[in-house]
């Protein structure tokens, strides 16, 4: 994949905003305050700040605290679902990428999505009947308690780490460029308002957040498409001939964006990169956390339903928007730069697009919406982080379960807070660092790690304590060493010659799942200890319950 | 769980029909989006030059967008399906299951 472009050079960097990262040596960055995007934020803010204090009201237990008391609905959960994953730089990545390779565009759409479905076919339902809280419920349900905790804590924490600084850096360099305010600023007001949401309203509050950023997005986004199609007359053959006729000429159209391009040529890195997003995506902690906030297993599996059919609307009309970008935005010099290329990079696509059709209200619109995003996904993943610490690693390893839920649910407080201000910290140190590669590190590790002891932990009975411990422990190892000898990180990050990268690929996961799993059941099936044979009898009551949902953690109460 | 639960419920003829069941529908469903995904993956990787055809003469429209759309919405439709069967089928089951042994 060395041929491609440098803006498709680091594609899954698209998922979080840390694409953005790379514009941190564009000299045209916007300085300007943009009023009507501040306005609408403000009133965003105070919005979310009122639900904020209404669900501090109602988070008496850790339940409450943890799951929302597991009262939403499945399609409440499918909106939260869908804030939760659709990030900034998904739309404005995802759109950016269309406007530079066209189709190739609809190729990362299509691999963000499929992790859905097998969510649903195989881990939604279990995660509900096991767990309670965490993931880490499910996994030391009848294993270990002591080592299965800190070792699904440890992946949690790597994970949300990772995943918070791309954020965090991606948010500063977007703020930067759309309300003008100071990229220190900027990740200081996202983390205080993170903080303020899951410390004082917990998972009532963060799932109204994600809930109302949801539709707010999906909500611009078919404004922006509808207004983008009216230019066309609402014919999709029509944007797609203009774009060719723009992007080459009216005698000989740009045929190449049509099809596929150079983003797809290596079979092997495609199959490897399918693997991590689907596999990352069903090991990603804030994610797994949110099917314990409906009552049962239909609700549960509800939830992906709707989430996957919001997710999946949302592609498209990133798509059309970026096809639009195209025909609107690549001659017109209200929006490109002194180089003549798209001013502050293709990521900004969306926007312009939405400055194009809908003027300075629906740019302050858009821009409020990707604030509102930002802070979405950042409360999610805070609140994963801070229950991994406080369930898993206080709760049930530190106190080894005699801790009661008031001091449980104030750990998780005192951690929110400590996350917080770690994820400002390292978002201001990493501002002129290339974190491009944090996401695809953090997919790899979710995928080799927390994905398959999760699964195992659910289907496979034999697994035991020893076997997950090595192969958990062997897939993160993996993940991480191919990543930093891999082309990404050691080339573009260490600046080593182009082709010296010991590992070929950017994408590790064929090989650090696989080792993960053939870890896994190496090490189970040589454990013959007593402990082996007790956890391997007590996979019966675990499926018993897994199956029928009997004995399942309910909806609360009150 | 009561270990005399456990097996009173692994004693059901009726659990084993949907233990059965949804693991063999699970799985199918599972490998069916598998099999959609990477066949869409590999035609890119292999036979591009069929994506990029338009799908009609005087069209700019190529068939692999209808195609790249189509996935998007089969995975959405394959959950519907999912859902219905197991509202339907599996659901019914299990409650029968529950009244039985509960």
């Amino acid at each position: 994949m060395r041929l491609l472009p440098a803006t498709l050079a680091t594609p899954l960097s698209l998922l979080a905003s840390s694409a953005f990262a790379q514009q941190a040596a564009a000299p045209a960055v916007q300085k300007s305050l943009n009023i009507p995007a501040i306005v609408m934020f403000l009133i965003f803010v105070a919005v979310t700040l009122g639900i904020t204090y209404w669900a501090a009201q109602r988070t008496k237990t850790a339940k409450d605290f943890y799951a929302a008391g597991g009262g939403l609905s499945g399609l409440q959960n499918g909106f939260a679902i869908a804030g939760d994953y659709m990030s900034a730089a998904s739309f404005l990545g995802i759109a950016g990428l269309v406007y530079t390779a066209g189709f190739d565009g609809l190729i990362y759409s299509v691999g963000w999505l499929v992790g859905w479905p097998l969510i649903m076919f195989m881990i939604a339902e279990q995660l509900k009947n096991l767990g309670k809280y965490t993931y880490a419920d499910v996994v030391s349900y009848r294993l270990q308690r002591v080592p299965m905790r800190t070792l699904a804590a440890t992946g949690s924490m790597v994970v949300v780490i990772l995943y918070l600084i791309g954020q965090m850096v991606g948010a500063g360099k977007l703020i930067q460029t759309l309300f003008g305010l100071d990229y220190t600023y900027a990740c200081v007001i996202v983390g205080f308002l993170m903080i303020t949401y899951v410390m004082f309203g917990g998972m009532i509050a963060t799932s109204w957040v994600q809930i109302i950023k949801a539709c707010l997005l999906l909500g611009g986004a078919t404004l922006i498409a509808i207004l983008c199609l009216w230019h066309f007359g609402f014919s999709p053959e029509e944007m797609f001939k203009q774009a060719t006729i723009v992007r080459g000429s009216a005698e000989a159209p740009n045929l190449a964006i049509m099809g596929p391009g150079t983003l797809v040529t290596k079979p092997l890195d495609a199959i490897s990169l399918g693997m991590a997003l689907m596999f990352g995506t069903a090991g990603l902690p804030h994610i797994l956390m949110r099917f314990f906030t409906v009552p049962d297993a239909k609700q549960a599996r509800r939830s992906v339903f709707y989430a996957t059919g919001f997710i999946g609307y949302f592609y498209i009309l990133t798509f059309i928007i970026g096809f639009s970008a195209i025909v609107f935005i690549t001659k017109n010099p209200d929006f490109l730069g002194p180089d003549g290329k798209i001013l502050n990079g293709s990521n900004m696509a969306a926007i312009h697009t939405s400055a194009f059709v809908g003027g300075d209200l629906m740019l302050g619109f858009i821009s409020a919406v990707a604030f509102a995003t930002i802070l979405a996904v950042v409360s999610g993943l805070t609140l994963a982080g801070a229950s991994a610490i406080s369930h898993d690693l206080y709760a049930n390893v530190f106190a080894h379960g005699r801790a009661n839920e008031q001091q449980e649910v104030f750990v998780s407080k005192i951690a929110t807070v400590c996350l917080g201000i770690v994820a400002v910290l390292l978002g201001i140190a990493f501002e002129h660092q290339n974190v491009a590669f944090l996401v695809g590190l953090t997919f790899a590790v979710a995928a080799s790690t927390n994905f398959p002891i999760l699964f195992m932990s659910i289907f496979w009975s034999k697994m035991t304590t020893r076997g997950a411990l090595i192969g958990g422990a062997i897939g993160l190892i993996t993940a991480v060493v191919l990543v930093i000898i891999g082309p990404t990180v050691w080339e573009e990050v260490l600046g080593y010659a182009k082709g010296s990268a010991p590992f070929p690929s950017k994408y590790p996961a064929i090989v650090s799942v696989t080792a993960a799993f053939v870890g896994i059941w190496l090490f189970s099936i040589l454990d013959n200890s007593e402990q082996a044979r007790q956890e391997h009898a007590a996979y019966e009551a675990q499926d018993v319950r897994c199956q029928t949902g009997i004995g399942a953690e309910g909806a609360a109460s009150h | 769980m009561q270990q005399d639960l456990v097996h009173k419920v692994k004693s059901n003829p009726k659990y084993h029909e949907l233990v059965s069941k949804r693991a063999s529908f699970s799985w199918f469903m599972a490998i069916l989006m598998l099999v959609i995904y990477y066949g869409f993956i590999l035609i890119i990787a292999y036979a591009p030059k069929f994506l990029a055809q338009p799908i009609g003469a005087g069209w700019t429209m190529t068939i692999g967008i209808p195609i790249g759309v189509g996935v998007i919405v089969a995975a959405f439709i394959l959950t519907g399906v999912f859902i219905h069967r197991a509202n339907t089928v599996f659901d019914e089951l299990n409650n029968q299951i529950k009244e039985e042994v509960l």
